[in-house]
């Protein structure tokens, strides 16, 4: 494994360095790296979707229903969503600190911001393909009314907060993997940062999920997604060549 | 120098604290609804607005920190963020007095701006096991300031947030600043500047400590090192009183007798 | 329950509140002193280590001066033959 993962870096790396390529050039190529490692070593979707399945059934233990709707609902899926993306977290620069990639990525002439761009792009993928096993499942085990009807706006809300998650995902990975305790540290830096994408994410939803007749989804809360969304976004590229640096 | 003007600010503070006390229980007036209660304001919401700047003081030197790699701005930037979070402890106690005292509970959910403040030193709690996880110093001073700015960032959206989610419930009665009487704005805003003096007090304290700690390293370094060198080098640098410089001959003569233990 | 709470809620009377109004400040006021024996305690640990090292030196002073004597007086003795051949 480690073998296929340094020869597709060899040839990253010699594909960057023949040219000076540009940022998204440079992204799509690091993009297609983690993509290749992922679906070669199948470590963090596999069990993300794993876990998330298995948190349902603990939680029909634990709260000793059938079904959950509205808020309780929306309340279980951002959870177990918000958890299971923390194991992605966890994983995300693992194989770039503990196998030398970091240092191969700076000695190549490319804009760094390309690496955070690529990795929470990769992130983001993983979490909605994640999502296509999750939300059925949700649907199926725990979940009361019926989505069908609420999918289009569930989606939206879906890639909302995703992308949230996956940019402070990718900052608080970056932050945590080069420390001591790194499995300790990614969760607890992320989790608060994180509680206005929950809050977004589970006002919006609430309503899609309630019992009866699913209620219209209110866009102040998609609004207030998209901007944290923005802002942290910005704040991720400002301040991310600063965690390169050694 | 960080312990200049030291004095005279502690004073002032003192002075302050004292006035503004003074202020809040012989000439603010008694609220209507809350009563003899709502002094707790004139400490917990003071103590809440000087934790915030200090909080966002906090991301501005990491920002001229990383700008300028000037190590000073990171240590700075640290007593800052220390000095919120004690505060903050402090805003929370406080906070929660005043929650069981108004309605019963130590803990409610409906005052966004508490719940907000619990969320916030949940995120700063992070900051120093963070750096301690950190071994290389260069690379902490630069991973905490990174920490730094984005938590700065987040405290006015994370407050934002909270309050758009609890909208709905009855209005605040904690946070409400606005359409306050003359005299108890008046109090208010010097309860604030007596907080805002005691926090730079404590700030430059804490400063003047951590210096002269690494004042002191430096000095027992060269101290204790010189001990293990050649006498030489230790005749020639030091000032201990005892070594009496003598004539050239007299020195080669001492240095082949004395050898360095 | 918040807005009913709130129609009913009287001053507080003045016992009741006034614990609780003290046990605000009083908590502010023991953070503080929290904070400042925790500086004290730090400050008695830099005056010990001054203490020691101001003791290294004064040692080292000691193991010097006997030395020194030593060798000036060899020094004297060893300069005195040149003395004496001159």
């Amino acid at each position: 494994m480690s073998t296929q993962t340094t020869a597709s870096e060899r040839t990253t790396l010699n594909t960057l360095k023949s040219t000076k390529p540009g940022l998204w050039a440079t992204v799509s190529a690091l993009l297609r790296k983690e993509l290749l490692i992922e679906l070669r070593t199948l470590e963090s979707v596999p069990g993300m979707s794993l876990f998330s399945v298995t948190v349902f059934v603990i939680f029909h233990f634990a709260l000793h229903q059938n079904t959950v709707s509205g808020d309780e609902a929306s309340g279980i899926l951002w959870v177990t969503l918000l958890f299971a993306a923390m194991l992605a977290v966890n994983r995300l620069f693992v194989a770039d600190s503990d196998q030398g990639g970091f240092d191969s990525f700076l000695l190549a002439p490319v804009d760094r911001s390309a690496l955070m761009i690529a990795k929470a792009l990769a992130l983001l993928i993983y979490l909605l393909v994640l999502e296509l096993v999750a939300v059925p499942a949700f649907g199926l085990l725990l979940l009361g009314p019926s989505l069908g009807a609420a999918m289009p706006d569930l989606l939206a809300v879906l890639a909302l907060a995703d992308l949230g998650l996956a940019l402070i995902g990718t900052l608080v990975a970056a932050l945590a993997v080069r420390t001591r305790a790194r499995d300790l540290l990614g969760p607890l830096l992320a989790l608060p940062l994180l509680v206005p994408v929950v809050i977004g994410a589970a006002r919006s939803s609430s309503p899609l999920m309630a019992a009866g007749h699913h209620g219209s989804m209110q866009v102040r809360w998609l609004m207030t997604l998209a901007l944290y969304d923005l802002v942290f976004g910005l704040i991720s590229y400002a301040v991310f060549d600063f965690l390169l640096e050694d | 120098m960080y312990g200049r003007g030291l004095r005279a600010l502690s004073f002032s503070t003192v002075a302050a604290l004292c006035v503004a006390f003074s202020l809040v229980f012989f000439y603010a007036p008694l609220e209507a609804e809350q009563g003899f209660l709502q002094k707790i304001f004139y400490i917990h919401v003071p103590l809440a607005i000087i934790t915030l700047c200090g909080f966002v003081f906090g991301a501005i030197m990491a920002i001229a920190h990383l700008r300028t790699g000037d190590q000073r701005w990171d240590m700075r930037s640290y007593v800052a963020i220390h000095m919120s979070l004690i505060f903050a402890v402090g805003v929370l106690i406080t906070g929660s007095i005043w929650a069981k005292g108004s309605w019963g509970h130590w803990w409610v959910w409906d005052e966004p701006t508490l719940v907000s403040f619990l969320i916030v030193f949940l995120l700063y709690a992070t900051y120093q096991p963070l750096r301690f996880s950190i071994e290389d110093p260069e690379r902490q001073a630069r991973y905490a300031s990174v920490f730094a700015i984005t938590a700065g960032a987040f405290v006015p959206l994370n407050f934002m947030a909270v309050r758009l989610s609890s909208a709905y419930l009855h209005p605040r009665v904690l946070g409400s600043t606005s359409n306050l009487p003359a005299k108890m704005g008046f109090t208010f805003v010097i309860c604030l500047i007596a907080v805002a003096l005691l926090y730079a007090t404590l700030y430059k304290y804490e400063m003047t400590a951590k210096h002269t700690r690494a004042q002191l390293r430096a000095l027992r370094r060269r101290v204790l090192s010189d001990e293990t060198t050649a006498p030489r080098r230790s005749f020639q640098g030091s000032t201990a009183p005892g070594l009496r410089p003598s004539a050239p001959g007299g020195v080669l003569k001492m240095s082949a007798v004395r050898r360095p233990d | 329950m918040g807005p009913s709470l709130l129609a009913e809620l009287p001053a507080l009377p003045l016992h009741t509140a006034g614990k609780y109004v003290a046990a605000a400040y009083i908590v502010a006021f023991v953070i503080v002193l929290i904070y400042v024996s925790i500086m004290a305690v730090r400050l008695s640990r830099i005056e010990r280590d001054l203490g020691e090292l101001l003791q290294a030196l004064d040692e080292r002073d000691a193991g010097q001066e006997p030395r020194e004597q030593v060798s000036e007086a060899s020094g004297e003795v060893l300069s005195q033959p040149a003395q004496g051949v001159r």
